[in-house]
């Protein structure tokens, strides 16, 4: 291949025909080489009959026969190929199959790395399933985190500078997490255990972004990769559960218990290869198969939609105020983190440059109903607070409550405003990822402040 | 001569096979014969020929391998399989068997020349 028989001019011809049948979805590349070696002998036998090459080229073009139908005829003989395959290490010999090769090398080492790192504590004492399961609770991230970050690190050839400064988010949720004296049981103890991934997941997005973190763009990446490496997750998680349902099955069917290998090993392990496996298939998919979160998005946004219309009409028309229930706030705060994914997901999928259409509009109905509902929560809870008085619980949950309110409202804001035309859609994309660290930042804190300030309880 | 498409279609399987049981070739030389044969009055659209060769392949009645041409391009391979030849001995019968019963009704050819 890429010999060149016929000059330049009809080869870089041929080269244009060869990349406009390397789009086509059902003819492959070793057909491409195959479609192209006929087209190339038919030229070389016309040019000896007397033909100019580039003549040569367009009848041989000719009687090759129309792309689409032949297009259409590949895709009859290959129906499996309209499938998007998602292949890990290509067949076929070359540089790309070699790097590809390579990173699914380094993937699995970094996931059998993690899952042994999980491990390692059991030998000083600290054992998952009895006394250090508080510890574990704490560190969780800290065992995967820092290797999904050099996983990124590697592939994104973060330089040297960057590399050191994204040790030190590491090393202080190392610190923070385990040399406060926690009161066993406490609430900062789960405060600091539900904080410290997402303060860390920042320093992921950071190595993820490759020293393109400032930009608009490249944080909207990680919000898509987000998304992505989560449903991911999920889908290997159960995975994983349907092969420990069949190891417990099995074993015991031979009259062997082996509940401390599933939750000894294959669950802790497993939970935390994963995590990096994940990762690797969204990176390796990315471009190969359409994204889930958004079309997760445009089915669930109409029925959150409905939900929270349908429960503000209720609360107006009953006239019952909330129930400010103990687990309330945290249920709001959730609600509006699932309000802000929703948008989040639907910009990620959303062309900057088109104009706003139904599901526009239905999205700013989503956000300012939910904003309407977290207010009213709120209102009870704040006309009341003075008898619960402040709580570590209660006051990490309040500022996480402010954060997502501000962020929404605003968001709800630049939204009308692209709606009515004064915006871009743009603004409200840069609005959400410039936000971004301030969830992290909030997180930190309460992984710093929270303890000494509550008296470790 | 326009020949009617289904036509082609059907007879493209026995053709590819018979060509392939002289011995090996690789598309562009199994078009040439083609049109070798029938002197020019069976053509195919070029791509064409190879749909039916990946079909052929995935029933197992040719194998294909990669080679190299003269001019050191690389090359796809097809040689026919013993259940292609046993396809062909069927495709023969068949056709032989359409052949007969037309030759009985149409008058000699000398007849309807145009």
């Amino acid at each position: 291949m890429g010999a060149l028989e016929f000059g330049g001019a009809v080869e870089q011809e041929i080269a244009q025909w060869r990349a406009y049948l390397r789009h086509r979805q059902a003819i492959h590349a070793v057909d491409v080489e195959e479609l192209e070696d006929h087209l190339r002998s038919q030229i070389a036998s016309l040019v000896a009959s007397g033909l100019a090459a580039d003549e040569a080229f367009l009848v041989a073009v000719r009687r090759m026969g129309d792309l689409d139908g032949l297009s259409r005829e590949f895709a009859v003989e290959h129906a499996e190929r309209l499938w998007k395959q998602l292949v890990m290490v290509p067949g076929s010999a070359g540089a790309p199959g070699r790097a590809a090769y390579k990173e699914a090398v380094v993937v699995l080492g970094l996931a059998c790395l993690a899952a042994l790192a999980v491990k390692v504590p059991e030998l000083f004492g600290r054992r998952l399933l009895g006394a250090g399961a508080a510890f574990y609770a704490r560190n969780a991230s800290l065992f995967v985190f820092p290797l999904l970050t050099g996983y990124f690190a590697w592939k994104r050839h973060l330089d040297a500078r960057s590399r050191r400064w994204l040790i030190a988010p590491f090393l202080a949720a190392a610190i923070f997490a385990n040399v406060f004296p926690f009161a066993p049981g406490g609430a900062t103890e789960g405060l600091t255990a539900l904080h410290v991934p997402i303060a860390l997941w920042l320093a992921v997005g950071v190595a993820y972004a490759g020293g393109g973190w400032r930009l608009s763009a490249r944080r909207m990446d990680f919000v898509r990769f987000s998304g992505e490496c989560g449903i991911y997750y999920v889908l290997i998680a159960l995975g994983g559960g349907v092969l420990t349902a069949f190891t417990l099955m099995m074993f015991e069917a031979i009259g062997l218990k082996v509940e401390w290998l599933a939750q000894g090993w294959l669950l802790p392990c497993g939970a935390a290869g994963a995590v990096l496996v994940a990762a690797w298939l969204v990176e390796a998919k990315q471009g190969v198969i359409e994204n889930m979160a958004p079309v997760l998005t445009r089915v669930f946004t109409p029925l959150f939609t409905v939900l929270l219309l349908a429960f503000l009409a209720t609360m107006a028309w009953t006239r019952s105020g909330i129930n400010v229930a103990r687990h309330l706030l945290i249920g709001f705060d959730l609600l509006l983190a699932l309000v802000l994914g929703l948008l989040l997901y639907a910009a990620s999928a959303r062309d900057p440059e088109a104009p706003p259409d139904t599901f526009d509009g239905l999205q700013v109905l989503l956000v300012v109903s939910a904003l309407i509902v977290d207010v009213v929560a709120l209102a009870a809870v704040v006309a009341r607070i003075s008898e619960f008085g402040f709580s570590a619980n209660k006051v990490a949950a309040l500022g996480e409550n402010v954060i997502l309110l501000v962020n929404l409202g605003w968001s709800a804001w630049l939204y009308a405003r692209f709606l009515r035309g004064d915006g871009s859609f743009a603004a409200l994309e840069r609005w959400q990822t410039a936000y971004l660290p301030v969830h992290a930042v909030w997180a930190g804190l309460v992984v710093v402040v929270f303890p000494p300030w509550f008296g470790y309880v | 001569m326009n020949m009617n498409k289904d036509l082609v279609a059907a007879s493209a399987t026995p053709l590819v096979l018979a060509i392939l049981a002289e011995g090996d070739s690789y598309g562009y030389a199994i078009l040439r014969r083609v049109s070798e044969l029938s002197r020019g009055q069976l053509h195919w659209t070029d791509g064409m020929l190879y749909p039916v060769l990946h079909r052929l392949e995935r029933l197992g009645h040719i194998g294909a391998r990669w080679g190299t041409s003269d001019s050191g391009r690389r090359r796809k391979y097809y040689r026919i399989t013993k259940q292609g030849r046993a396809r062909l001995a069927e495709q023969r019968r068949q056709w032989r068997a359409v052949d007969a019963t037309l030759r009985g009704i149409w008058p000699a050819p000398s007849e309807t020349a145009r």
